[in-house]
């Protein structure tokens, strides 16, 4: 709906607005937007801290709409890392930050903050982390900042933003076997190329999400960035609803929440049709998340390591596909697979299920959520000339490990059907049928318990 | 300041964050130690050849990746005093702003550039100039508003200036009629 005699708009632009206090926005303007959620992590929060408390301000502008999430280099690799989780322990202490997660109770932000039902649709969220651009699967405008950035709204509450351009993408067709929002995000990415959405929001439409589940959803919008966009989102609909909903029920975290559409004649900068029911599964060639170009055709190389892991591709669904190739099988000898649920809410709910012993079975050594081997940080760093395969989102040189290591980025199947057959290859590949739709994608991806969660305790 | 000259550390494409400071010295928060490592896995001698007054020259997305502010405080660290690249990616342009270090944007800038070529840099006008080749360009300079953060010195002096003028920081924008109304509200 357009109120009259304003400009029609975008989701994002109706978001911005909102949050600016204006009755519209377009492109460029420049807005001072009130912040809804504020998010860092273990290597960003720090910085943020320091610089906060170079103003010399006493206290955070609202401590409920601050979330500090330990992910990096959790469990503490070192002294070193050690000391960043003390450093945010002790803010969110002093500061009565409630939403702090401790290691065992918490795991990657971007997909525990929508699981435990802070983020909703509708909200500005800013986050100390590129992949913040995540929540946007669940209809919030939602950006990555650096860490002065972040530690500037810990103090007001506020960010100036440009009002971004939107690009649309409209998705047709019905997703094939083994294709989920994996291998939608990689072949968007490679027809726009790596900065082809700088500073633009990426909006997804089209029939072709009825069939995509959160979790692909979540996919789609934590690539944003490597397509350099400043945003990714969905607008809610029924599945996002099903999942908010239910989300906000079991974390006891019931609240209203704001839902926008964009209008029907809004302006975008362009629009991309993308054909979901031709896709193939994909697969980024090394080092660059654009150069993605259908298993099938791609070289089977040999491989040393395969991930299964962080904030793109470690959910639910994503660990299911994963056990649906390795149940009853074993990785091949000469592959190191690793598997790392997102959160630990999900890890509960893999063992639950019976995954987590597929994947030891299959010879899997499967850790507690953490980033890990994605920023090549700890948990898996590769060496010279290694080769990996990961379900994470960047194959940038160095990226996991030494300068000369290779990866390739791909969905969860395929990693899973690489580490079958010790080279890279497609789910056909192992002889195992694709699973139902229903099996894997069971909308809204609702599962157990929420972990408990609170400020940490105060000092012995 | 408004103009650098200096000679130039001269770099390609998509020059990400991941090899201007790569994750393993992500546990320190240290300009000095953080520019030790500076580039270390895209540019070994980087650290070690750096002069202050230097500038970084480099190709089209420059930054891209991880939103570690890390990045621009290693390349301040070791005493660059200027990036122009063929384009930025966005929140590393933020970060630089943010933390006091200018940046332009200036298309064509890498044509015919080599490594060591002197180059002068007007940050009010955004024009460029490659003095060894005798090439100008004309870039981008920053928009009024992000100038003003890079003069106070960065994000955080300009916030502290705000809230010392009680104005906790300006409201930007136009009108401030009704804001739109959500298309549907949930309870
Ligand atoms: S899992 Fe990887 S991409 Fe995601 S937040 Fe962690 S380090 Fe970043």
């Amino acid at each position: 709906m357009t109120a009259a005699g304003v400009r029609p708009m975008t989701v994002t632009e109706k978001i911005l607005a909102r949050a600016a206090g204006l009755s519209e926005v377009a492109p460029g303007d420049l807005i001072m937007a009130d912040v809804d959620l504020a998010m860092g992590n273990d290597v960003t929060a720090p910085v943020a801290i320091a610089r906060f408390r170079e103003l010399g301000i006493e206290n955070v502008w609202d401590p409920a709409k601050v979330a500090l999430v330990p992910s990096h280099f959790v469990p503490a690799k070192d002294i070193a890392s050690a000391k960043l989780g003390m450093t945010m322990r002790e803010f969110a202490r002093q500061q009565g930050i409630e939403h702090y997660f401790e290691l065992g109770r918490g795991g990657i932000e971007h997909i525990l903050l929508p699981e435990q039902a802070l983020a909703l649709p509708g909200m500005v969220i800013i986050g100390a982390d590129s992949h913040s651009c995540t929540y946007g699967a669940i209809g919030a405008f939602s950006t990555g900042v650096g860490s002065t950035d972040l530690a500037a709204v810990l103090a007001t509450g506020r960010i100036w933003l440009r009002v971004p351009e939107s690009v649309r993408f409209v998705h047709e067709g019905v997703p094939g076997p083994w294709v989920v929002g994996k291998d939608v995000i990689l072949s968007v990415i490679a027809l726009v190329g790596d900065d082809g959405c700088s500073y633009q929001a990426m909006e997804h439409t089209g029939p072709a999400l009825a069939h995509l589940s959160m979790d692909s959803r979540f996919t789609l919008a934590n690539m944003a960035i490597e397509a350099g966009a400043k945003s990714g989102i969905v607008a809610p609909d029924e599945v996002t609803l099903a999942y908010v909903r239910e989300r906000q029920r079991l974390a006891g975290r019931e609240r209203e929440f704001d839902v926008f559409a964009s209008d029907p004649d809004a302006r975008y900068a362009a629009e991309h049709v993308v054909d979901v029911g031709a896709l193939e599964p994909q697969v980024s060639l090394p080092s660059l998340p654009s150069r993605a170009e259908p298993v099938s055709q791609a070289d089977r190389v040999a491989v040393d390591q395969v991930f299964i892991g962080s904030c793109t591709n470690a959910k639910l669904e994503d660990l299911r596909m994963a056990a649906h190739i390795l149940r009853g099988r074993r990785a091949d000898p000469r592959v190191r697979l690793m598997v790392i649920p997102a959160t630990q809410e999900i890890w509960r709910q893999a063992n639950r299920e019976g995954l987590l012993e597929v994947f030891a079975q299959a010879g899997a050594t499967v850790s507690t959520p953490t980033c890990g081997a994605c920023l090549g940080g700890h948990m898996g760093v590769l060496g010279p000339g290694e080769v990996c395969v990961s379900t994470s989102n960047r194959n940038y040189v160095g990226r996991m490990g030494h300068r000369e290591a290779r990866v390739y980025l791909v969905n969860p199947a395929v990693a899973a059907a690489t580490a079958v057959m010790g080279r890279l290859a497609h789910p056909d590949e192992t002889g195992v049928e694709p699973p139902e739709e229903s099996v894997i994608t069971g909308v809204g991806a609702s599962y157990g318990e929420p972990v408990g969660v609170g400020a940490p305790g105060d000092p012995p | 300041m408004t103009s650098f000259e200096g000679r130039a550390f001269v770099y390609g494409e998509n020059v990400d964050t991941d090899v201007i400071i790569p994750a393993r010295h992500l546990t320190s928060i240290e300009a000095d130690e953080l520019a030790r490592h500076c580039m270390e896995d895209l540019d070994p001698s980087f650290a070690s050849t750096v002069r202050p007054g230097d500038l970084v020259v480099a190709g089209r997305n420059f930054g891209s990746g991880s939103s570690r502010e890390h990045a621009p405080i290693a390349i301040k660290g070791a005493g660059i005093a200027c990036i122009v690249a063929e384009s930025f990616a966005r929140i590393f342009f933020r970060n630089a702003v943010n933390v006091g270090l200018p940046i332009v944007e200036c298309p064509g800038v890498t044509d015919g550039a080599e490594p060591g070529d002197v180059f002068r840099v007007d940050l009010d006008s955004g024009s460029v100039e490659n003095a060894t080749r005798g090439l100008t360009f004309e870039g981008t300079p920053l928009p009024p508003f992000m100038r003003d953060i890079l003069d106070a010195g960065g994000l955080m002096p300009w916030v502290a200036r705000s809230l010392k003028a009680g104005d906790a920081p300006v409201r930007v924008g136009v009108a401030r009629d009704e804001p739109p109304q959500a298309d549907w509200r949930l309870d």
